[in-house]
């Protein structure tokens, strides 16, 4: 009886809350959230509240080109498999308070969260096309200099609280250590979710669409929506990192959405007010200036603990 | 069914995604698009993105008179935009080659080579004149999709100086010109 109702919350923590039927129209709003606070801030009045639905719905009716052979059966497996990583990511996401049985493990939702952009790497790759290859190459670039600071700054918070499961780590009171961690991983939201100033795979005035410039029809609506999934579960970390621990569930849910539309709206606002920056440049910021940080915080995080 | 038809036929009228192609045109014509995705006209109230890729676009927008370098670029974009789709004929230049007529290195109009939709008069036209022409491709490709129907081409109606209303235009001009002419 027990294990049947364990079963039955761990379902519904991942189709309904904060899962699929809780994610996709999240994703949708977050994209809308987004492409309004950048037309707001260029003085524009911006794409109406329904836009991402509608262009979602519209790519589903387009036809797309013939796929042929092994490359691509790839082309049109990649987005399907983005989209259900992102979406596995949203899931597990430790919002509402614990009742038991899987309580969430913190190097799952890390790899379920970069298996993404390691699919868009694949896809420019797969794609043939010149802009796609130099689109993933730069993402490739991308991802293993802002991933370093990340995973430090995730394992730093790991290391201060003893634990790597998710609910714990939600529920545990928070200390200045775990700030500069949460600071430390919103330095890198902008490069993981492809924003200014680190727009550099889908950079549209170099290299068109990037990874994305082949892609049509339904699978570029998937691509979108796993975007769209992305923000929710990029946002989402963070804000169950930031959100005190609740009771009720209700309430926690709302803190939850609350925190991520703040984010959300944090992050575009940057996206808007800044220009993109070089390669070099990107690779060199986070290397260089974002590392320290990162490094100090595990240092700081271990050398607690011994001390402890 | 008749409800996702709905739906769609709904979407596609307003998420009109937009690839840009210069066929040879004085460049007139190009500013004027851009112009319409900015500030002051804000195009992306209706749902409008300019593209990258031909891959991603429901309707293209051609500007120029067709001169023979252009012509196998535009029929091989054309090709590469998936359907159902559009075309905008962007300014006088690709719907009668304009000023340019009898030139030697030209080998338009426009819709010698590619199917026109919507034709967008001007030299340039202005961009509440350009707004106005992509909705009504919007309209008139979910239209062919929903019924599978062929849609004569519309001719926009030419949008004068000093007006800044986008919709009936033409009408009030006629008006004006009926009264002053009484």
């Amino acid at each position: 009886m027990n294990l049947f109702l364990e079963l039955q919350t761990a379902l519904a923590r991942l189709l309904i809350f904060p899962g699929l039927l809780f994610a996709v129209p999240a994703a949708w709003f977050f994209l809308w959230v987004e492409r309004k606070a950048v037309a707001r801030m260029q003085g524009r009045i911006g794409p109406p509240f329904m836009q991402p639905f509608f262009d979602f719905i519209k790519l589903l009716g387009k036809s797309t080109p013939p796929r042929i052979g092994i490359a691509g059966l790839l082309m049109r497996a990649w987005p399907l498999i983005a989209v259900s990583a992102a979406a596995g990511a949203v899931g597990l996401l430790p919002v509402l308070p614990a009742s038991g049985g899987f309580q969430g493990d913190l190097i799952l939702l890390l790899a379920l969260l970069e298996l993404p952009s390691m699919c868009i790497i694949a896809a420019g790759f797969s794609s043939g096309s010149i802009f796609g290859e130099i689109g993933s190459a730069r993402e490739a670039v991308l991802s293993v200099s802002y991933n370093i600071v990340f995973l430090l700054a995730i394992l730093s918070i790991a290391a201060s609280q003893h634990t790597f499961s998710l609910q714990a780590l939600a529920q545990l009171p928070s200390s200045p250590l775990r700030w500069l961690g949460i600071v430390a991983i919103l330095v890198c939201l902008p490069a993981k979710l492809h924003l200014n100033p680190f727009s550099l795979p889908n950079a549209e005035q170099e290299i068109y669409s990037g990874p994305m410039t082949e892609y049509a029809g339904p699978e570029l609506a998937m691509w979108e929506l796993s975007h769209g999934l992305e923000w929710v579960a990029a946002t989402g970390l963070v804000a169950t990192l930031i959100a005190p621990a609740f009771t009720l569930w209700w309430v926690a849910a709302l803190v939850f959405v609350a925190l991520c539309f703040g984010l959300v709206l944090l992050l575009s606002v940057v996206a808007a007010a800044t220009a993109r920056m070089q390669i070099d440049t990107t690779v060199r910021f986070y290397w260089q200036c974002t590392l320290i940080f990162a490094v100090l915080a595990v240092a700081s995080a271990l050398f607690m603990r011994f001390r402890a | 069914m008749n409800l996702w038809n709905k739906l769609m036929c709904y979407s596609r009228r307003h998420s009109p995604w937009l690839f840009h192609m210069n066929g040879g045109s004085c460049n007139g014509c190009d500013i004027e698009l851009i112009a319409s995705l900015t500030p002051r006209y804000d195009a992306e109230q209706l749902g409008v993105r300019l593209e990258g890729s031909p891959r991603h676009a429901d309707i293209l927008c051609i500007t120029g008179p067709v001169t023979h370098n252009a012509v196998n670029a535009i029929k091989t974009v054309y090709g590469q935009v998936l359907g159902p789709k559009a075309v905008v004929a962007i300014g006088s230049c690709p719907a009668t080659t304009n000023v340019f007529i009898d030139s030697r290195t030209l080998d338009g109009p426009l819709n010698r080579h590619v199917p026109v939709d919507v034709f967008v008069p001007g030299c340039p036209p202005r961009p509440d004149a350009i707004i106005q022409g992509v909705a009504k491709a919007a309209e008139i490709l979910a239209e062919r999709a929903a019924k599978k129907l062929p849609v004569a081409p519309v001719v926009m109606p030419l949008v004068g100086p000093g007006c800044d209303g986008a919709c009936s235009c033409a009408a009030t001009t006629e008006t004006k010109n009926e009264e002053v002419q009484a």
